[in-house]
């Protein structure tokens, strides 16, 4: 199981740094999401995966997943969650105003 | 008495969501937000005073014992920090009352302004490492929102880099922690220092320090991840660019200060070693930007940069005296930098640009902000009996006494150019041609002054009484070099 999540986090920052580089502003916001859903299945996985087993003690008769990583998973969701909608906005706003999402032409010139 | 030190995050979170609801009142608005200022300030005093007199104070949130709560740990240095931000966060506000466009104070610039001092004051408070994550983000997003604030074009552009670049920063720091988490079990900065000691700082725990190291480095501009700084402070109104150059940077400096002198110290060979590396590229490249440049706020924001590399500095030489000159140093940092984009932003006022070609002869017209203009330039430089002077000395005394020659020269050649930068700033801004028109020298900027004299006088007392303010620095970096405290505070021996 531990296997399987690996190479799933590892394709999923293969794909969201591939995207990161990319010039289209959208595809940079989609990228940020892949990167932080890797960063999260990474916590749930390093503190060790135990499945079939709740993350309660007294419910448990060998062994308890940690609740830990849960927690902080869901409050960091939460953040990413707000980021994205965030950049999602300042993205829109950016097409809106600039009239292009290429960030190669995004690119400030020097004498401005 | 331990509930007070809840207060520097829950006072400004509160006001700040009450503020969303007065956002069409505006004289309201500034009054509350006036008021919340002072009150932040006489706490954090308050909060100092006590750390100094009583040692470290904690508060364990609903009771849940160490390890496994939340806890708020107060000692010396993050109470010095909470003072500081207090200090920015009252001059920046009464600089904006003067400054800032209506239209951007309906847009909800206030709550943002508190929220971002909320996220500031947590990260110094907080004795847990997911905290910090979470702070940081509450401190980033607001400074998201107060970058764009106004969204003309320029700052759209160059916000969304700075957005992506922090949140890029951010998941590198929740993968961080999930190998600290998943190699020590812990998430408690106390607990976190014991287990890694026992667990000997090598091959794995080392590559988590860096990683952490690479994620502060990131929010405190060290070399070479600092170039999303110089462009996007250029956008925001200068009340806003001094917050973030006072503040922000300074946010990932106590970051890296705070977990390389109390949880990463077990291989100081090789990690101070790199980090005095680091601290010397970031002198240098830094200056090195400022002097190619030929604006107002551009010089200073790229100064920003090679001064971060001081404290840096003081943090790689690792000695009782680097640390406190680097604690030195930031105090001092943090009131020069915020005061001379406050200038920044009064010359910009007067003359309608920060181009230096475009601006000559202010002296004539407004002598006063002329030379504090000048003393805050020196003090920067680091021209005796001026705060910089001492708050450079001990750090390049102490890496002569440690025998690093090559950091003491890039310090010493890196002052020579600052000093360069902020003459041809003077010399163009405030010699000269006069280049602006009657209407503009008729510009009082009186008002604006009244914000920034504060400052400057804090900057002539940090010189004049160096010693006391140096004893303090002192006493911070002995309890920095001697976790234990720490350690046992939280944890309760």
């Amino acid at each position: 199981m531990e296997i399987l999540m690996f190479i799933v986090i590892g394709v999923l920052f293969a794909v969201g740094t591939y995207m990161l580089l990319n010039r289209s502003l959208l595809r940079v916001i989609v990228a940020i999401m892949m990167l932080s859903h890797g960063a999260h299945l990474l916590i749930l996985t390093m503190a060790g995966l135990n499945a079939d087993a709740p993350p309660l003690e007294h419910m448990a008769d060998g062994g308890y997943t940690d609740p830990l990583p849960q927690a902080l998973i869901l409050t960091a969701i939460v953040i990413s969650f707000g980021i994205t909608a965030f950049l999602v906005v300042l993205g829109y706003r950016t097409y809106k105003v600039h009239n292009t999402d290429d960030l190669e032409k995004l690119r400030g010139s020097a004498d401005e | 008495m331990n509930n007070l030190l809840m207060l520097p995050v829950i006072l400004p979170f509160a006001v700040g969501a009450l503020l969303i609801l007065l956002v069409r009142y505006r004289k309201t608005q500034r009054m509350i937000s006036a008021l919340t200022s002072f009150a932040m300030l006489g706490i954090a005093i308050f909060l100092a005073y006590e750390a100094y007199t009583t040692g470290v104070i904690t508060l364990e949130f609903g009771n849940w014992t160490a390890p496994f709560g939340i806890v708020f740990v107060a000692d010396l240095f993050s109470t010095f920090m909470v003072l500081l931000s207090a200090i920015v966060g009252v001059v920046c506000l009464f600089f904006a009352f003067n400054t800032l466009h209506s239209e951007r104070e309906k847009f909800y610039f206030y709550p943002f302004y508190f929220f971002l001092l909320t996220g500031v004051n947590g990260a110094f408070l907080t004795g847990d490492m997911f905290n910090l994550f979470v702070f940081f983000e509450v401190m980033l997003l607001s400074s998201y929102a107060l970058i764009v604030i106004g969204g003309t074009k320029y700052q759209l552009r160059e916000s969304f880099k700075y957005a992506v670049i922090n949140v890029f920063a951010s998941i590198l720091f929740l993968v961080g922690l999930a190998y600290l988490y998943g190699i020590t079990g812990t998430l408690n900065m106390a607990h976190l220092a014991v287990r890694v000691g026992e667990l000997e700082q090598t091959g794995a725990l080392q590559i988590v320090a860096m990683i952490f190291f690479l994620v502060f480095a990131m929010k405190g501009a060290l070399f070479p991840l600092y170039f999303w700084l110089p462009r996007s402070y250029y956008g925001p109104p200068s009340a806003i660019a001094a917050l973030f150059g006072g503040l922000l940077t300074k946010v990932g400096i106590y970051a890296i200060i705070r977990s390389f002198t109390l949880i990463f110290i077990h291989d100081p060979d090789f990690t101070h070693t790199f980090i005095l590396w680091v601290a010397g590229f970031t002198m240098f490249f830094g200056v090195l930007g400022a002097v190619s440049q030929f604006d107002f706020k551009r010089i200073l924001s790229y100064h920003i940069i090679s001064q971060v590399g001081y404290m840096v500095m003081g943090l790689g030489l690792y000695t009782r005296i680097a640390i406190a000159g680097a604690i030195f140093y930031i105090a001092h940092h943090i009131i020069v930098k915020t005061a001379l984009f406050l200038f920044a932003g009064a010359t910009e006022k007067i003359t309608g640009t920060t181009d230096l070609k475009k601006m000559g002869g202010l002296l004539k017209t407004h002598p006063w902000l002329a030379w504090m203009f000048f003393i805050s330039a020196l003090s920067l430089a680091g021209i005796p009996p001026l705060s910089g002077f001492f708050s450079k000395f001990p750090l390049i005394r102490e890496s002569l006494v440690i025998e690093s020659y090559g950091i003491a020269t890039v310090a010493l050649v890196v002052g020579l150019l600052t000093l360069f930068s902020m003459i041809k700033i003077f010399v163009y801004a405030f010699w000269g041609e006069q280049a602006h028109s009657k209407e503009q020298a008729s510009v009082s900027v009186t008002k604006l002054l009244f914000a920034i004299v504060p400052l400057v006088a804090l900057t002539i007392i940090l010189g004049f009484a160096a010693e006391p303010v140096f004893n303090y620095s002192l006493d911070v970096a002995d309890q920095l070099l001697n976790p234990e405290i720490y350690i046992n505070s939280v944890l309760g021996e």
